[in-house]
């Protein structure tokens, strides 16, 4: 504070502010070398300029699979159901996202499907089944234990069937080293090809906001299994910053759709760039 | 990670050995490759450097710019002192109450619900005791059917009321049946909440308040990164907390967030929780925690 010139202090400060953020040693390493580098051709520049470059590097790692930022929830106009298959490790908010989409979606007009795909954890599709009637929207379930590559099945079948706008697939919480369980969602995504031939549309891996870097290997372990293709980021509403999907999207090439900011089911935003990258600094 | 910088750190040494000796400057810059490695563990940053500079003056302490194997003393110095930190006294738990109460607390969807019913799986089976579980999430959808077909699964009784929304009287009224039906130990589910929701942490305190539990533990999640000090050590200011569960360790995560949390509120890990049937539950072993920080 008080300082007018980019100085070590306040590089050393700006390191803080990324790392506290769960941005990560080698993208805040990384961000940091090219302040250095624009510091070095502008000698005077000071630190409100700084503040300026700052969010336009950060930005500009999210910025090449963010083009065109969304700032509605939209899906692309096709025939047949849009297909989403939600995946991530245990906890993270897959179901309540789908909750909170189905919501957004329905809104829209658009008619809704979801699939109860996690069969396994307890009551998992009681939780799904109380989304669907909180929002008002189809659910497609099974028992308990059932396997939910067929759930997927029927589901997608359901849905073209009642003439459905987007199917929202629940999928039962993952840690990604369990090389069954990702072999198990490789399977559920191919069967429901047999009904809707390039479903699922689009694979989205959610993401808990406080995760820090092992992050980084949900998003490899999860892509490698199902060519994730959308990332959403939850419980904003809290202190963490979720830092961590800079580099994921800088590294990975996968645009951050939406973030989760509470558990209620119009706490759903689409992805803002430069208010994630300020929220840094506050 | 570690096994690898054991080895630049020992190149790195010999390398300067070569050129003359050690200096103070070049272990501090060794250092400065441990620090980054806990960062990249989820170490919170500042604790990371405070614990680096501490590990620096034991290092010159014990003449590391003389020693033949310089990474590999660092390397060691590191992991003992890890390992102290997160040691301390094995603490297990309280169960002197009469029922004992045992409260949960935490953020959404780090592990409370499963955590309670693999506790009162283990305390029914390898301690002897008879638990009731209760369900005081009156929030989250199907949270009480969760925890019904959790208890079920371990053949546990759940006390919930479904009518009931004040988290307070339904475990006052759980306790009142424990005492009736000879049930000694109570373990209380909550709903997972953010340490900045004023009227959901008063919720807990309130209920901490009200049934003075024995032990009440904090249920992370062992993938959080920086952000588990502020967790802790806001939970900890509302309910001065007794233990911490750290979960989903079946995981790749190195868990600095463990050494954080212990270093911020200095509270024992009590348990871990290594997957999602009800018999993944482990006691904490500090060194094996030190070794999987650093990557060991
Ligand atoms: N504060 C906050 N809580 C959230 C948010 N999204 C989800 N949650 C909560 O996080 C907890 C877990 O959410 P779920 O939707 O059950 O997570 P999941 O990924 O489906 O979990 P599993 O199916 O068990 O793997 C619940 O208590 C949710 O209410 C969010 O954006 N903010
Ligand atoms: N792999 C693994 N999964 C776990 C472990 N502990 C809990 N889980 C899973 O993590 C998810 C969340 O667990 P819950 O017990 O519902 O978490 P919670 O804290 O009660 O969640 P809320 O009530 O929504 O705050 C579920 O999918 C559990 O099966 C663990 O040790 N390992
Ligand atoms: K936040
Ligand atoms: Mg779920
Ligand atoms: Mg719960």
């Amino acid at each position: 504070a008080g300082k007018s010139k980019v100085d070590a202090d306040v590089l050393d400060d700006l390191e803080d502010v990324l790392i506290s953020s769960d941005v990560g040693v080698a993208t805040t390493i990384k961000v940091i070398d090219r302040i250095e580098e624009r510091v070095a051709k502008d000698k005077y520049l000071g630190t409100t300029e700084l503040n300026g470059i700052l969010r336009d590097e950060i930005a500009g790692l999210l910025s090449e699979v963010n083009n065109g930022d969304a700032t509605d929830f939209t899906i692309p106009q096709q025939d047949g159901p849009y297909v989403v298959m939600v995946v991530g490790v245990n906890g993270v908010g897959k179901t309540t996202t789908i909750g909170k989409l189905a919501h957004q979606f329905k809104q829209k007009g658009l008619k809704v499907v979801l699939g109860a795909g996690d069969t396994f954890r307890a009551a998992a599709v009681d939780q799904l089944q109380i989304w669907a009637d909180r929002v008002g929207v189809e659910i497609v379930k099974q028992d308990m234990g059932s396997d939910p590559a067929s759930v997927a099945f029927d589901t997608l079948q359901s849905a073209v069937a009642q003439n459905a706008d987007v199917v929202l697939l629940d999928t039962a919480g993952r840690l990604h080293n369990k090389v069954n369980l990702m072999n198990e969602l490789t399977k559920v995504k191919r069967v429901m090809q047999k009904i809707i031939p390039n479903a699922p549309h689009d694979v989205m891996l959610v993401l808990d906001g406080s995760t820090g870097q092992n992050a980084f290997e949900q998003a490899k372990q999860f892509t490698a299994a199902t060519e994730v293709s959308s990332l959403a980021v939850t419980k904003l509403d809290g202190t963490a910053k979720g830092g961590v999907v800079i580099g994921i999207s800088d590294q990975f090439q996968i645009p951050v759709r939406y973030i989760g900011v509470g558990e209620g089911v119009d706490d759903l935003q689409v992805f803002n760039k430069s208010e994630f990258v300020d929220s840094f600094f506050n | 990670m570690f096994d690898n910088l054991t080895d630049k750190l020992d190149k790195a040494m010999h390398v300067l050995k070569g050129h003359g000796s050690i200096t103070e400057v070049n272990v501090a810059d060794t250092l400065k490759e441990i620090r980054r490695a806990l960062v990249d563990a989820d170490v919170n940053y500042k604790i990371a450097k405070e614990f680096t500079s501490r590990a620096k003056e034991k290092a010159l302490g014990q003449g590391v710019l003389t020693t033949l194997k310089p990474g590999q003393l660092l390397t060691k110095i590191v992991k003992d002192e890890l390992t102290e930190l997160m040691g301390g006294d094995v603490t297990g738990l309280n169960l002197t109450g009469n029922p004992t109460v045992i409260l949960m607390s935490g953020l959404q969807g780090s592990g409370k619900t499963t955590f309670s019913g693999k506790l009162a799986n283990f305390l029914k089976t390898k301690k002897s005791k008879r638990p009731l579980l209760v369900a005081c999430d009156i929030y989250r959808p199907a949270a009480i059917d969760q925890l019904h077909v959790v208890g079920e699964s371990v053949g546990v009784e759940v006390y919930s009321n479904r009518e009931e929304k004040d988290p307070v009287k339904i475990s006052e009224a759980a306790i009142s049946h424990a005492k009736q039906n000879g049930f000694n130990v109570v373990i209380i589910d909550t709903a997972g909440r953010l340490a900045v929701d004023e009227q959901m942490m008063t919720e807990i305190a309130n209920v901490h308040a009200a049934v003075k539990p024995q032990e009440t533990l904090f249920v992370v999640d062992s993938m959080t990164g920086q952000d588990a000090v502020n967790t802790a050590k806001a939970f900890n200011e509302r309910l001065n907390f007794d233990g911490v569960i750290l979960t989903k360790l079946d995981g790749d995560t190195r868990g600095g967030a463990a050494l954080s949390i212990k270093s911020v509120v200095d509270k024992p890990i009590k348990f871990i929780g290594t997957g999602e049937k009800m018999e993944a539950i482990d006691v904490f072993y500090p060194s094996r925690m030190a070794d999987r920080i650093l990557g060991m």
